[in-house]
């Protein structure tokens, strides 16, 4: 689990979509959710590691952890 | 015992599989073991491709219109209601005017619809040419635009034809250099995520063609809102843009059956995308738009899926095993201007990669539309 102190409200389970589906997956995931609200993002696309951390910081959201687990990566994204 | 078959949906792929089954089970449904019943909440099939010409003043709206009766075989029963309610416990559809109906296998195939409200100030700022009725607010809207700057922005994600967005600045770009106003005209394309396409081999190919068109590109670009009076885009990212002429592709969702029914989020049926087979229900599949394979939602895509239903649901009524799979086979035309296009063929296993652009693909990408009307009789 995740070291974050808060719950996420959301979890986007893109595991299996090509590049860039776990990408606009978050953004739509992020689009409906509260400033402050945290979202799972899970993805096996190993693109997502740049992709994921590019958007955060450009769209000032913050990429709170990302959880390597035994086939996907979890990320944990803090709407700003 | 009568195996009863309810495709809801008289789209692309509604209208096609109904077909389909009526060519492949005939003999069963001559005898009445089995019964088709396609539930659509209009009476016209209504072919959405001709939207992207409209704005241009090549086609109108009433050319991607037709009534389904005229488009079903007979062997099919029609019913012209709207589905309220899945049951998938009872097998049973619960629908707005008439009787409740129970199935034995169920296909939704009731596609996309736009959901502009979740932008505010969008419906009012903004124009589109995903609907007839903005297809042809919009084609007013550049019949009278002679200079400024025209903002084409992809907003929702995943929408229909993922190719349409480019198409679309390619045959503007093309449209007012040939009447001589382009350069009056400037023209933005935005788009989500750091590409101009989601698919990267689409977006390779398409970048450097904008740029030398002086199509300019904002990507990372995520609109929250749009401020009418003041013709004004603000996004997520913090970068704010001025229109004089804005071209939303909206947010898509689809219908809101499929969420009630717990068959997946936000109108997209889970499933699993070899079989189409719903992942939370039996004797249910997808198709088309609202099968969640992650697929781009085409009319291709829910013609090749038609098909793979319609053997799956033949062999199952048959007693056998179903094979037939669903590979991810996408096909599509893409304008790259008012008299060329591209093409592009892809699959889960092979990405795409566009021919060069040619008369001759324009014109059979004007000749697929018109013979579409074939495709949903299921006789090409
Ligand atoms: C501008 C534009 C251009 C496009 N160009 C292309 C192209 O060049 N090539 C291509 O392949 N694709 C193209 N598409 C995409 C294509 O039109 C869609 O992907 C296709 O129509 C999807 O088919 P479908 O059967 O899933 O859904 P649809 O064709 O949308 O049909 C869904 C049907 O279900 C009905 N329905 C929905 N809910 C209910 C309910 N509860 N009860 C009863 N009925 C219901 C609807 O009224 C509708 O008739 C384009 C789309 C647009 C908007």
């Amino acid at each position: 689990m995740t070291e974050t102190d808060i719950e996420p409200v959301a979890t986007v389970d893109s595991r299996g979509a090509a590049c860039p589906g776990p990408l606009m997956d978050l953004i739509g995931k992020i689009r409906d959710v509260e400033p402050g609200d945290l979202v799972v993002l899970l993805s096996d696309n190993e693109q997502s590691l740049t992709d994921v951390r590019e958007w955060t910081e450009e769209a000032g959201n913050e990429l709170v952890e990302v959880d390597e687990r035994d086939d996907h990566y979890a990320f944990y994204v803090k709407k700003a | 015992m009568t195996h009863h078959v309810v495709i809801v949906g008289g789209g692309t792929g509604g209208t096609v599989l109904a077909n389909d089954l009526a060519d492949r089970l005939a003999s069963e449904l001559a005898s009445g073991e089995v019964r088709v019943t396609l539930v659509n909440d209009d009476p016209d099939h209504v072919y959405k491709p001709v939207w992207l010409y409209v704005p241009f003043g090549q086609r109108e709206s009433v050319d991607g219109r037709r009534p389904l009766a005229d488009l079903v075989a007979d062997s099919v029963t029609l019913r012209i209601d709207r589905v309220t309610d899945v049951d998938t416990d009872a097998r049973r559809l619960r629908t707005r005017e008439g009787a409740p109906i129970e199935y034995d296998s169920l296909v939704l195939a009731t596609g996309s619809r736009l959901a502009p409200g979740e932008i505010p100030g969008l419906r009012e700022g903004g124009h589109d040419y995903y609907s007839e009725s903005g297809a042809e607010s919009l084609r007013e809207a550049l019949l009278s635009f002679t200079g400024g700057h025209l903002v084409l922005s992809v907003i929702g994600t995943p929408h229909m034809c993922p190719a349409a967005p480019l198409e679309f600045v390619f045959m503007a770009d093309d449209w007012f250099r040939k009447r001589g106003l382009r350069e009056d005209v400037d023209i933005t394309y935005t788009y989500p995520i750091q590409r101009v396409h989601g698919n990267p081999h689409i977006a390779e190919w398409a970048r450097p063609r904008m740029d030398d068109r002086d199509i300019h590109v904002e990507t990372f670009f995520n609109p929250e809102s749009v401020d009418p009076e003041d013709r004004r885009i603000a996004t997520m990212e913090g970068t704010d843009i001025e229109y004089d002429l804005l071209v939303g592709i909206p947010p898509h969702r689809g219908a809101d059956i499929v969420a009630e029914a717990g068959l997946g989020d936000s109108g997209w049926v889970d499933v699993d995308e070899h079989t189409l087979e719903a992942e939370n229900a039996d004797g249910v599949y997808a198709i088309g738009d609202t099968a969640d394979t992650g697929v781009p939602n085409a009319g291709s895509v829910a013609h090749y899926q038609a098909g793979v239903v319609g053997q799956r649901l033949a062999s199952e009524i048959r007693g056998r095993p179903p094979t037939a799979t669903y590979d991810g086979k996408t096909l599509c035309f893409i304008e790259t201007g008012m008299d060329e296009a591209s093409f592009v063929e892809f699959d889960y296993d092979h990405p795409p990669s566009p021919v060069p652009p040619s008369q001759k693909l324009h014109w059979a990408k004007l000749a697929y539309n018109e013979s579409y009307w074939l495709t949903a009789r299921g006789l090409l």
